[in-house]
């Protein structure tokens, strides 16, 4: 049994939500200079431009990338042979959030309730998914999601027969839908299968893989590439101005499901996805 | 490139064309969500607003908190889409110009060729970039709203994209399966 005492978790929480919101991952910023370099619309480049340089001017002045610092999610992977002590692990998530949101100036962007919408002060909770794992290690895959790209996530349940094809016409259908509302560039991340609540989750995690990591299974990372070739021609283009480039990347995770569903998922990431793996 | 200083009155708004570089210089009001629901209350119950729209800019945003010696934080634009509702009910009373990203309905757009005014798209996501820009900020209303108060901003060459001109011209037209707008003639 290894011990893990919770001011741990709070203070690499509270490290990694001041981090994620002013240092954009090294990925995203190589896939924005790619996209710089092959672009050919005069409006789309200058806004590539101004994101490559707002990437160093929010790591020198201490500013958050976007003014929205979003919702914590945090998924926890747990190691079944480790002892959580000196008090609770959700409540060492949140007290991390509120003091990195508090010290880093970051925007308090939760309120506490859907129809009151009074803000919450401290932007908790955080949302925590945690899995039991085998081990004595504990992993939080950290994230700040904003709104504009949240919102445009959609969720269908398809029937079995709509096929492979169906599910490449909904993620279609999502990112058209979409525009330019969550800031293109952007990351599209796919479940399917499980069942509701299992593929927003595969979603999520998609959105969540490093650019540049296909998919494992051949056939899945040869439809990501298809995908992704296929939003690009939309024509939809940085922060909906047209271009060469929609989507920097298409991840898909399938897990087994229902003979009698076909659940499909589509989470949208920003430019500006912001995420960190931190092992204790 | 031009430059759009508030007070602003319809020939400069006229004058703008979809797709042209502009920069904006001067007092500009912050509004989003909770901000625009207030204000169109007022309106309903015969109350002031915050400021007079007539000739004004309204830019769309929710800052983050200012660090010490900084006028505000992250300051980039938010989805215009969410105060679709409520543009309208500003443009009419002579709001000429709006700041913020990604498309308007229908509505917006014929208030906007009705009476005159112009949507302006900055850089989504690029709050550092723009903050810079941003000389003071002022809370003049709402201060309970938090990042969703009305600020009144001092902005020195803030650069924006006209997305929406006064003539209904939209840059985020597009013909699906094809280019984006740079491909219309």
């Amino acid at each position: 049994m290894r011990s893990i005492w919770v001011e741990t978790v709070e203070q690499a929480v509270s490290q990694a939500v001041v981090r994620i919101n002013t240092c954009l991952p090294p990925d995203i910023e190589k896939a924005l200079a790619q996209a710089l370099y092959k672009e050919t619309n005069p409006a789309a480049a200058h806004c590539l431009q101004v994101l490559l340089e707002n990437t160093q001017i929010a790591t020198e002045d201490k500013v958050p990338l976007c003014q929205d610092t979003g919702m914590v999610v945090v998924h926890l992977e747990l190691g079944q042979d480790v002892h959580v002590k000196g008090g609770s692990l959700e409540e060492a998530v949140n007290q991390g959030v509120r003091d990195g949101y508090q010290r880093g100036f970051l925007r308090k962007s939760i309120v506490q309730d859907p129809f009151q919408r009074i803000n919450t002060g401290d932007n908790t909770p955080a949302i925590i998914h945690t899995r039991l794992v085998e081990g004595d290690q504990m992993r939080l895959l950290i994230a700040a999601k904003g709104a504009g790209s949240e919102n445009m996530g959609q969720l269908a349940m398809l029937k079995p027969a709509a096929g492979i094809d169906g599910v490449k016409d909904f993620i279609l259908s999502v990112v058209q839908e979409a525009g330019g509302n969550p800031c293109p560039p952007i990351i599209v991340g796919v479940g399917v299968g499980g069942n509701m609540e299992k593929v927003a989750l595969l979603a999520k995690q998609a959105v969540l893989r490093e650019i540049g990591r296909s998919n494992p299974h051949t056939a899945i990372a040869a439809m990501e590439a298809e995908m992704l070739a296929r939003i690009n021609a939309l024509g939809i283009g940085v922060q909906g101005l047209g271009g060469e480039t929609t989507a920097l990347a298409v991840h898909i995770e399938t897990y087994p499901t229902h003979m009698a569903s076909l659940p499909v998922a589509v989470n949208l990431g920003c430019h500006s996805t912001r995420r960190v793996t931190i092992d204790l | 490139m031009k430059v759009l200083q508030a007070p602003l009155n319809r020939d400069d708004i006229l004058n703008l064309t979809v797709g042209e570089v502009v920069l904006v210089n001067g007092t500009v009001y912050t509004g989003r969500d909770a901000a625009h629901q207030r204000m169109a209350t007022a309106l309903r119950e015969g109350r002031n607003l915050p400021f007079d729209p007539e000739g004004q800019i309204i830019y769309y945003t929710g800052p983050s908190p200012a660090p010490p010696g900084r006028a505000i934080g992250s300051a980039g634009p938010t989805t215009s889409g969410r105060m679709d509702a409520y543009a309208p009910l500003l443009i009419e009373r002579g709001l000429k110009v709006m700041i913020g990203k990604g498309e308007r309905n229908q509505e917006v757009k014929a208030a906007m060729r009705k009476h005159g005014a112009v949507y302006l798209a900055a850089v989504g996501g690029a709050g550092a970039y723009l903050a810079r820009r941003i000389t003071a900020a002022t809370v003049i209303a709402y201060a309970d709203l938090g990042a969703e108060a009305v600020y009144e901003l001092e902005v020195r060459d803030f650069p924006c994209i006209v997305a929406i001109d006064a003539y209904g011209n939209d840059i985020f037209d597009r013909k699906e399966g094809q280019g984006g707008c740079h491909d219309q003639t």
